[in-house]
C-alpha cells in the first residue's frame, strides 16, 4: 500500500519524476543495505559516487561545477524520498555532504575553491561536513574557541571539534574557527582538507540514533591551512553560517515528512493485517481516527516545508522564519508520529527486525540537530516580538 | 551510429490495476512507466552511443493514447527522441500484431542497430523482438549481455545455460537484452527537465501504412481463453541434519541439475 500523496501546488510535473528517481534510487541503493550501514556505522564512500552521478549531490549548485542549478523545491522532495530508506543515518550523511558542507561555499568561496572541493564533492568524489559544533558551543554558535592564527601565508589552526557528521572520514571539513576578538564579529570559515598535518579524529562517537551516520570528534593542533581557503571575508562567519542554518532546517523538516509518510505506510499495512478479537486494528475506530491525525500532521509539516522551501528560494527574508517554524513542528510532528507507530505495532515494535525501532531512534535527534526546538521557538518568537516593536502604533505598549 | 530502441510502457507494477474480464487483457487506462526490463536496453543504447562518440538513441513505443509517461522516463536518461505509435484499431493487438507496427516505425529511423529487452514485465511473451528481425529482414540475436560495436559489426556475447556464445553480426541487428547485464543509470532533474522539450513523433496506423485489419482484435492470431490464479507457493522441503544434511543438499542440487 502507498501513502495516499495529495498533489501539490508547490510542485511541478518534473518533481514528481524527480521523485521517482530518488526513491528508485532508494529501493535499489540504500534499502537493500540499510541494515549493514547502520551495523557498520557508516554507508558506503561508493554510496556517494552514485548519488553522485544520479545527479543528487548537487541539486542547488550551478552547472559548471556539475550541479543541477535548481532550487530548495527539488532539496526538499529529494529530503523527503532519502528518508524512506529505513538507514536516516545513510540520508544524513549525503546531506550533510550535498547541503550543509557545500552550502556556504556555494555563495561565498572563491572560485579556486569551488573547483577544487566544491566540483568533486558534488560528484561524490570526496566527501565533505561541515564544522561548528565544539564541546563548549552548540546552540551558543558565537562561543567558538577553536582558533587560527595568521602566520605568513598560513593560518594556524587548533582546536576540537565534536558532533561532526562525516566527521570520521571527510576530505574536507568547512570549518568554523575564531580569527579574531572573542564574541559574534571574531569568526571565520576555512575550508580544510583533512590530510593536514596535526589533524586527528577521535573517537567515532556511538549514537542513539542516525547509526549509519559516522559523527566525529576531531582535534586540531597547530595545523597549517594556506590563507586562500579562507571562505569569503574574515570575521563574517557567524554570519555566513546564520544565514544557510535554512537548507539545514528545511532538510531536517523533509526527513521528518519523508518519514511520516513511510511510517503511516508501514503502519497501515500492519493495522490492515493484524487481528485482535476478530478484527484488524484499523477496524478499530481508536485506530483509524489516529491515522487520520497523523495524516494531517504529515501534510501540515510538508506545507510548512514546501512554504519555507519556496521563501529560501527566492531568498525572501521570511524564509529564515518559515523555516524556523517548518523545523519546530516537524520534529514534534514526526516524534508523535513514530511512538504512535511504535504503539500500534504492539511487541512486535519492539523487535530489532523492524524498521519502527529505528525510525523511533533516529527521529529523537530531530529536535536537537541544526538548531533545536527551544532554540526554534526563541527565533519565532523573536521575529514575532521584533514585528510589535516596529509597529509605531504598539510601541507605547512595548515599552 | 543511430541505435533504436524497442520501449514498452505498462501500467506501474506497484499499482497494476485489473484485468478486463471479457478480454483477458490487463486494463490500461492507468498511468504508465517505463518497463524496468526495457531499461537495460535504454543503457546499453546510451552506453553504445557514448562509446562511439558521436550517434542518437531513438525510442520506439506503442500504446494508446499518445501515452508517453515511460517514454520521457528514457528520454530522462538520455535518448534523444522517440516515436510513439497509438490507434483506436490497435487494442487487442497480439505479439505479431505489436511486431508489425514497431517494424515499421523501426524502419522509418534507418537505424544501425535496434535493442529491446527480451520480454516485457506485463506481457511476458518474449517473441516480439525475434518478429520484428523477421519482417525488417534483419538478423536477430537474443539474450545478450554485452555489445560492442567493432569495424562496422556487433560483437555479442549471447547467455547460453552453459555460459554465453560469442557471436559476430554485420549492422543492422536486432538484439535482444537481458535484464540486469547494465546499470541503468537514473534520470537526473536535469535530464528530467531537458527530456520535456525533445521530440516526440506521434504516429498512427495511416502513417505508417499498415491495413488495421492486419493488427488489433481483427488481425490476432492468438486470443487468451482463460485466466487462471496463479499456483499457491508450496512449502519447501526441510532438511534436519543429523549428519549428513551436506550430501542431502548435494542430492537435491543434483536433481535439479543446478549443479
Ligand atoms: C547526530 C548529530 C549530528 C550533528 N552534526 C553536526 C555537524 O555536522 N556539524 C556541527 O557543527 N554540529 C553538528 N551537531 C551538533 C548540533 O548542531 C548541536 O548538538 C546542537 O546545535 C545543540 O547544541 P548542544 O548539543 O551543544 O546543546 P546545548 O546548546 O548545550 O543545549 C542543551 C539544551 O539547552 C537548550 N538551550 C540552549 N540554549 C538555550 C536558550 N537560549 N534558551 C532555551 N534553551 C536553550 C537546548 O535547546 C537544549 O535543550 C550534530 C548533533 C547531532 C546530535
Amino acid at each position: 500500500m502507498g501513502y495516499p500523496r495529495q498533489p501539490s501546488i508547490f510542485l511541478s510535473e518534473e518533481h514528481d519524476a524527480f521523485r521517482t528517481t530518488v526513491a528508485s534510487f532508494v529501493q535499489r541503493e540504500i534499502r537493500p543495505h540499510a541494515d549493514e550501514w547502520e551495523a557498520a556505522g557508516e554507508c558506503s564512500r561508493e554510496l556517494y559516487r552514485k548519488a553522485g552521478a544520479a545527479g543528487l549531490l548537487g541539486l542547488r549548485y550551478s552547472e559548471e561545477l556539475g550541479g543541477s542549478g535548481l532550487d530548495f523545491m527539488a532539496t526538499a522532495v529529494l529530503a523527503e524520498e532519502l528518508a524512506k530508506s529505513d538507514s536516516i543515518g545513510t540520508a544524513v550523511s549525503l546531506m550533510a555532504q550535498s547541503e550543509f558542507a557545500l552550502a556556504i561555499l556555494a555563495d561565498e568561496a572563491s572560485d579556486e575553491i569551488k573547483a577544487r572541493w566544491m566540483a568533486p564533492a558534488i560528484a561524490g568524489e570526496l566527501i565533505g561536513a561541515i564544522g561548528v559544533s565544539e564541546p563548549g558551543a552548540g546552540s551558543d554558535v558565537a562561543a567558538i574557541t577553536t582558533r587560527a592564527v595568521r602566520d605568513g601565508g598560513d593560518y594556524v589552526i587548533s582546536g576540537q571539534k565534536t558532533f561532526i557528521s562525516n566527521g570520521t572520514r571527510a576530505d574536507f571539513i568547512t570549518l568554523a574557527v575564531r580569527t579574531g576578538e572573542p564574541g559574534p564579529k571574531g569568526i571565520s570559515l576555512v575550508v580544510f582538507p583533512t590530510d593536514t598535518p596535526g589533524f586527528e579524529v577521535g573517537r567515532r562517537l556511538d549514537k542513539l540514533g542516525a547509526r549509519a551516520s559516522d559523527t566525529g570528534e576531531l582535534y586540531f593542533d597547530e595545523c597549517r591551512v594556506p590563507v586562500a581557503n579562507l571562505v569569503g571575508e574574515e570575521g563574517q562567519g557567524l554570519r555566513y553560517i546564520l544565514s544557510h542554518f535554512g537548507g539545514e532546517r528545511l532538510v531536517i523538516a523533509s526527513f521528518a515528512v519523508g518519514i511520516m509518510e513511510r511510517l503511516i505506510e508501514l503502519g497501515l499495512d500492519y493495522a490492515a493485517e493484524r487481528q485482535t478479537f476478530g478484527s484488524p486494528i484499523l477496524g478499530f475506530q481508536t485506530w483509524r481516527h489516529r491515522f487520520a491525525e497523523m495524516a494531517t500532521s504529515c501534510e501540515a509539516t510538508r506545507l510548512l516545508a514546501y512554504q519555507a522551501a519556496r521563501l529560501l528560494s527566492d531568498r525572501d527574508p521570511a524564509g529564515d522564519l518559515a523555516v524556523s517554524m517548518a523545523k519546530l513542528r516537524a520534529a514534534e510532528a514526526v516524534q508523535s508520529v513514530a511512538a504512535e507507530v511504535l504503539q500500534l505495532h504492539g511487541g512486535f515494535g519492539q523487535m530489532e527486525e523492524s524498521p519502527i525501532p529505528r525510525y523511533y531512534r533516529d527521529v529523537a535527534g530531530f529536535s536537537i540537530g541544526a538548531g533545536t526546538s527551544e532554540i526554534m521557538r526563541e527565533l519565532i518568537s523573536r521575529s514575532l516580538i521584533s514585528t510589535i516593536n516596529t509597529n509605531p502604533t504598539n510601541k507605547e505598549t512595548a515599552r | 551510429m543511430k541505435v533504436v530502441v524497442c520501449v514498452k510502457q505498462i501500467p506501474d507494477p506497484a499499482d497494476p490495476g485489473a484485468l478486463d474480464p471479457e478480454t483477458n487483457t490487463l486494463k490500461r487506462d492507468t498511468k504508465l512507466i517505463l518497463d524496468e526490463s526495457d531499461s537495460y536496453g535504454v543503457e546499453m543504447a546510451l552506453q553504445l552511443v557514448d562509446a562511439a562518440g558521436d550517434g542518437e538513441v531513438h525510442l520506439v513505443s506503442m500504446a494508446a493514447n499518445n501515452e508517453v509517461g515511460g517514454l520521457r522516463t528514457a528520454l530522462a536518461m538520455g535518448a534523444s527522441s522517440a516515436t510513439i505509435v497509438s490507434d483506436d484499431a490497435l487494442g487487442g493487438s497480439d505479439a505479431l500484431g505489436t511486431s508489425k507496427v514497431l517494424a515499421a516505425a523501426i524502419a522509418r529511423q534507418e537505424p544501425d542497430l535496434v535493442l529491446a529487452g527480451t520480454e516485457s514485465s506485463d506481457g511476458y511473451t518474449g517473441v516480439v523482438p525475434e518478429q520484428v528481425a523477421e519482417l525488417m529482414g534483419l538478423p536477430s540475436v537474443t539474450f545478450a549481455k554485452s555489445i560492442s560495436i567493432e569495424g562496422g559489426e556487433a560483437k555479442i556475447q549471447r547467455q547460453t545455460e552453459a555460459g554465453y556464445d560469442d557471436v559476430e553480426c554485420p549492422l543492422p541487428v536486432v538484439v535482444s537484452v537481458t535484464a540486469g547485464v547494465v546499470e541503468p543509470r537514473y534520470p537526473s532533474f536535469k535530464g528530467i527537465m531537458a527530456a520535456k522539450s525533445k521530440p516526440v513523433d506521434e504516429l498512427d496506423l495511416d502513417a505508417l501504412g499498415i491495413d488495421a485489419a492486419q493488427v488489433g482484435w481483427a488481425g490476432a492470431g492468438q486470443e487468451i481463453v482463460a485466466v487462471d490464479e496463479a499456483p499457491a507457493r508450496e512449502a519447501g522441503e526441510v532438511i534436519e541434519d543429523d549428519g549428513d544434511a551436506h550430501e542431502r543438499i548435494v542430492a537435491f542440487l543434483d536433481d535439479l541439475k543446478i549443479l
